[in-house]
Order: structure tokens, then sequence, then C-alpha cells
């Protein structure tokens, strides 16, 4: 089952590549990795999605709290959460076609952020499965390029992942 | 105020922190620091000939002594020469701070001369690593390493220092820090009173129950109250080849370690065991064999300080985080007035055992006659009698380490001194220096084989200039023993690369160092031989023993079986 760890850690020159190196270290899978400062400067927020029947998970999440940089975890996928990723796409914008692009974008509640007489680039955000279906929406009027963000989360209510 | 330069703090430090000896070796990039260890007489620097045995003698002191080692060391190939011990302290969760000199800052990165990452190159097999930013945050983060060092589940941890750190020039205030706190990290102090009441329940109920214990107790000093514990419950107990000397083995309780190369009936009973009560133990696969067959019948209670360790091969029933000692300690006290719900079935399970034990007795192995070769098993069993099992005993890797932990009884713990997760040959010599430096009363025996003592014995020239008298057993079968057992029984006996063809002459070496080597062909010298090494406790002596190199370790469990499932000899199998 996939699963999103979000982590507090501390924002520290190599503290990233401790978490990093544990999951190739104990053959643990990262699927997407996002990381980034939060409003406290002395820590990072760091989302981990990653596969892994009950036994895993409860590995790396051991694991990880043990690293000495890692202060907080929690698996959010355990309760309600919100869960968004933002994508950029290069999509081929010619003639008949970038119509059906911009009808597109409209129902996947996109935008168009960048256009060119060729190609449109449109961001999108939502879940990786909205996401990925976009994907698979434009794949057939041709993708030039994408980038994705990988997984954020939050825990819905009250719930907060914080020192 | 007292203001010191980074060098002078780092000395300052290790006064300031109690620390007595430290390993190490010049470089470039450390010499600001051993100048300031020059200019002071209170911690004492050991030059060891390769900073490898720097962090072998470091952790050998802190097995035996159970406080962190230390070690100092140049960067570049003066701090990768350390990975390999630095590995193997991290494998068996031993106590050690390594401080490395490191490029100056603004050098970093630039493949300067003697420049390695060396923070990323141990990332894995520290428990933590740091590097120096400022001159002014040392003493606090030496503090935080060797609280970090030796607390909590110990390991090695790592400290890199900037050349430009440590300059002469640059002063800044130094005042010891007596606390550190780090905020994510808050090792258990005590474990769940509800899980041990569960413990002690299922330890009352138990018809058939087995301790399984590990260097978890040996770390957290808690062999007074294992042994209290399970003289109070009557039930047998085994350790892992870590936990040797946790619980004595010459008690009856005792049946000795288990595992691949372990008793006959410490593996018979595990596997049929009702209860097993695992503490400071990770049920690593040399002990467990093929997981999906291990001891069928057991619920498993499972005691460690590390959470990461429990559930982590083999699935608890009763997991318990917190330190083997403080828990146990608990056990008892919920113990008290209350006694077994099946007080028949102890005794049954003592007759049980009682019988596997018979089956075995006397057939170990098969002595040697006057005028043939010894086997090494037998060499063990007469040094275990001369030092009346009351000392030291540090190993290499291989036959020869299985041997010593068969036959070598120990009663007290810290004194079975093995490289048992990493298995790092080389690993036995400098470890005994290190023993015998801090502990210089003390017998420090150091079993070995003629391929791991080539490993790391440059370190007679340590020996020699500090006066370092450690006992060397060199149990030579001029082969790579244990390499050519699983030869003989996996490769058809093909001997690839497993003989070592051009062996020095030991005695001639040992004495172009300056010290006395003996040299026993038969059976009937090795008396008089053993008289001689351990004549007097200061001086170095190197014992070169023949032994048969047919001798095979048994029992050895049968790879990818349960843990009944061993061969017994070379022609017997359960």
């Amino acid at each position: 089952m996939r699963h999103i760890i979000s982590i507090l850690l501390e924002n520290e020159p190599g503290a990233l590549s401790r978490v990093v190196g544990l999951f190739s270290q104990r053959n643990f899978n990262i699927e997407t990795l996002n990381v980034a400062p939060t409003e406290d400067p002395s820590l990072s927020r760091l989302t981990v999605t990653t596969e892994g029947d009950d036994r895993v998970i409860e590995q790396i999440t051991k694991h990880l709290n043990k690293l000495i940089d890692v202060v907080k975890l929690v698996d959010l996928t355990e309760g309600n959460h919100i869960e968004r990723e933002l994508m950029l796409v290069k999509v081929k914008a010619l003639g008949a076609s970038r119509d059906e692009v911009k009808r597109t974008v409209d129902i996947f509640r996109a935008q168009i952020v960048d256009v060119t007489p060729s190609v449109y680039t449109v961001q999108i955000t939502g879940d990786a499965g909205k996401l990925d279906a976009f994907v698979q929406a434009m794949a057939p009027i041709g993708i030039l390029e994408v980038a994705r963000t990988g997984v954020s989360g939050i825990s819905r209510g009250d719930k907060i992942l914080s020192l | 105020m007292e203001l010191l330069s980074g060098a002078d703090m780092i000395a300052r430090f290790l006064q300031d922190e109690g620390v007595e000896r430290i390993y190490g070796y010049p470089g470039g990039a450390a010499l600001h620091i051993y100048d300031a260890l020059f200019r002071q007489d209170k911690v004492k620097h050991i030059l060891v000939r390769h900073e490898q045995a720097a962090t072998h003698a470091a952790d050998g002191y802190a097995r035996a002594s159970g406080k962190p080692g230390t070690v100092l060391v140049t960067s570049g190939p003066g701090a990768t020469n350390a990975v390999t011990g630095i590995a193997t302290a991290y494998m068996d969760s031993i106590p050690m701070v390594v401080l490395c000199g490191q490029v100056a800052s603004h050098l970093i990165g630039e493949d300067a001369f003697q420049e390695t990452d060396i923070v990323g190159v141990t990332r894995p097999i520290v428990k933590h690593s740091f590097a120096i930013k400022h001159p002014s945050e040392i003493p606090e983060v030496l503090k935080k390493a060797y609280y970090l060092a030796a607390t909590g589940r110990p390991g090695p941890v790592v400290v890199d220092i900037p050349k430009d750190m440590t300059a002469p020039t640059e002063r800044y205030e130094y005042v010891y820090p007596k606390k550190v706190k780090i905020r994510s990290y808050n090792p258990v102090t005590r474990g769940h009173t509800g899980q041990i009441k569960k413990a002690v329940d299922m330890m009352l109920k138990a018809r058939r129950p087995v301790f399984y214990t590990g260097g978890g107790i040996v770390t957290s000093g808690a062999s007074e109250n294992l042994t209290a514990l399970v003289k109070r419950l009557g039930f047998p107990i085994t350790t892992t080849l870590m936990g040797i000397g946790s619980y004595p083995q010459t008690d009856a309780q005792s049946l000795g370690w288990l595992g691949m190369h372990g008793s006959y009936e410490s593996n018979m009973a595990m596997h049929h065991a009702d209860l097993i009560i695992a503490i400071g133990a990770r049920f690593d696969d040399r002990v467990t064999n093929n997981t999906s067959k291990f001891c069928p019948t057991a619920k498993i209670v499972h005691v460690d300080i590390d959470p990461s360790s429990i559930s982590k091969t083999v699935r608890a029933d009763v997991p318990i985080v917190g330190p083997a000692d403080s828990v146990i300690n608990e056990m008892i006290s919920l113990l008290q007035g209350r006694e077994m719900a099946n007080a028949e079935a102890l005794p049954e399970w003592w007759t049980t055992i009682d019988g596997w034990r018979a089956e075995r007795e006397g057939k170990l192995y098969e002595a040697s006659q006057p005028g043939e070769r010894l086997k090494p098993q037998e060499v063990i069993e007469a040094v275990y009698h001369i030092t009346r099992g009351e000392a030291f005993v540090t190993t290499d890797v291989g036959q020869h380490q299985m041997f010593a932990a068969q036959y070598y009884k120990f009663d007290k713990p810290n004194r079975w001194i093995t490289s048992g997760g990493l298995g790092t040959m080389g690993f036995g010599f400098p470890a005994a220096m290190g023993i015998k430096q801090n502990f210089p009363d003390d017998v420090v025996v150091c079993f070995t084989g003629e391929g791991s003592f080539q490993m790391m014995m440059q370190e007679l020239s340590t020996c020699k200039q500090f006066g370092t008298g450690v006992k060397i057993i060199n149990l030579n079968n001029g082969t790579l023993g244990m390499v050519r057992q699983w030869q003989d029984l996996n490769y058809k006996s093909r001997h690839a690369h497993s003989y070592v063809e051009s062996l020095p002459d030991f005695q001639k070496l040992i004495e172009a160092y300056g010290f006395t080597a003996l040299k026993v062909e038969h059976h009937d010298e090795l008396d008089a031989a053993l008289e001689r090494t351990f004549a007097d406790n200061d001086e170095l002596v190197f014992l070169d023993i023949d032994v048969d190199p047919r001798e095979h370790v048994y029992p050895m469990q049968v790879p990818l079986g349960a843990m009944r499932d061993m061969l017994l000899s070379k022609t017997e199998r359960t």
C-alpha cells in the first residue's frame, strides 16, 4: 500500500542526505520526495511517498525516527488527510489540438501559465491520481516535458504536526 | 573567561570529559590538534601503525569498560582507513567518537590534497555525525558526540573538523558543557509497565520457556539483574554470540550460546520452546536461520532499547521498548509473591533439555593423541584453564572465533570481545592492545589465526612502543579455516584461495619486533608453552600453534533450515 510520510527535519546540512540514504541503505522505496523550509527556520518539512506492506512501513517509520535529525514524523495515510502535488506540463498546442488542450485543461481545472505559437505550459494541482489522469489525457496530443513537485500533505482537522 | 583555539578546546574538552587515552595517527589536517595534545599531559595518545587499528583499539577499550572509545585521525586516507573500524563498532552498537581532521573549509569540495567527504562516506555506518562549522561550537558538538555515542543504543559518532577550525590564532571562549540537549533525541529510560505485566504473565504461564539475551545486556550493565531474574524463574537461558558472559556460562541454567554454531541444546530448546523472552538481542540471521521456520510453537516477548530492532525480522507478540536493565528490574518486582501456573511443566522441560545435553556430551570433538597435531578446540580449553576463565578474550574472525566462543567459558560480561555483526578479520589484536593498555593488571588473550593476524600485525610495533603485554594465541592451520569449511561443505572441497601458501616464519617475524614467539607443533608441547606464555603478565608473547586443518566447527545449522536443523559432525546431522 502507498503511504505518505511527513517529516519535520532539522534544517541542517546533511540532514536530507541521511533521510535519502536511509531509504537506499535499507532497500526501501521512495516514490516521491518533497522538501522545503517551514515557518520555523530551524525546521524543514519533508514528505515522502513510499510503497510497502505494514511490516515495511513500520520499519521505515522506526528507522526514520532513529535519525537524530528527524524531529517528528507522521504517516498521513493513517488518518484523514489532504494530499496535493503541483505539476507543470509542456504540451504540443498546434492546429486542432490547440483547442483540445485548452478544453482538457478546463475540465481538469488546470491553468495555462505560458503560451507560444506551438506550446502551452500547463499548471495543475491535485492529488497524484488527478495528475496521472491529466498526463494520460494529454499523452495522445503530445506531452513535451513534465515537472512534478512530488506529494505534499497535511492531516485534516485539528491534528497538527509540530514540535 | 577562558579563550582557547579550536585545537586547544579539543584537548581541554577531552580532559574535562575524562578521556584518558585516545588512539590515533597524525597528518596534515590534524596537526593543530596534535600540537594541542602535545602541550598537555592528561590525555594520553597512543600512536597506532594504521588507523583501522586505532578504531579497533578504541572499540576494544569501549567493550571492556563500557565507556566510549576515542579515535583521532587525519583527513582523507587517515579517515578512510578508519572506516572498517567504524562499521565494526556500528554493527555491534559500541560507543565510539571518531575525530577526523578535514581540509580547510575554503578547500572543501575542490578535491584538495587528502580531502574525502568522510561524513558522506560513513553516513550509513554511524549513529550520527557532525561537521564543525565554527570553532566556537567545538565544546558543544563534542559533548553531543559523546552523549549520542554512549546513550540509548550506543554507536560510533564521527566529528569532521576542518583544519581552519583548529587554527592556533583564532581563540574563542571555552566552557565545558556539563549537559547537552538534543530535541529530537530522547532515548527511553523505562519500558511500558502494561507490556511488562503482560510479559510477566506469559512467563508465569509458560511450559517451555527460554531466555534469549544479547549484547544489550552487556551494554546496559544488566547482567546482575538478568542473573537474578533467570535464577528466580529457574528458566533455561541461551545468549547470542554478543551476549556471552552476560549470564554465567558455568551455571547449570546456561545452555551456552545459540545460532549457526551455537550449542545443540540451545538451538533445540529454542525450536521447541513455547515462550521466548528475548532481551537486548536482535534476531540476527546468524541466530534465527530461516525465519519462516523459526521456533514454530513459541510466543515472543522482545525487549530492546531500539524500536527498529523489534519485529524487524521476527514478529514480536509482546514488544517492549526500553533499556534492558530497567525492564528486567521491573519484571523482578512484578514477580514478587507470584508462582508458576503450571509448576509441573518446568521440571519436564528441564528433563527434555538435559536429554539433549546428554546426547552430545563427550562427542563435541575428538581429542588429539600424544605426538599428533593439536585440535584447535583443545587449545582453547587449555587456555581457559590456565587463565582460570578470567582473562579478557578477543578474537579475530573465522573458525578460531567460533571455537573460542564454544570452549572458553565466561562468567562475567565485558570479557568476551569479538566482532560479531560485521565479522572483521584483523579486529582481535588491536582490540586486545586497547584493552591491555587500559587494564594493565588483567590478562588479555587474543585468539587469532594466521589469516586474520596478518591483517593487523603491524600493531606489534605499537605494542613495543607502549610495552603492551597481550598474549597472542595463533591457531595456525595454514588455511582460511572457515572459508575452507564452507568450500568443503558447499563446493566439493574446491579450496579456491583459502590456502595461504606463503606464510611468514612467525617466530622470526615476532622476534624482529623484539618479542618472544613460541612454536607448538605437537600435542605434547602445549602445556609447557602455555606456562611460558602466561609466566609474565606484562610481556607480549606470541604462541604459534599448528592445529589440525581438517577440523570443522560444529554444530552448524543447515542453511535455510529451522533452529533445530544442524550438522553435528562430518557424518551426523539432526
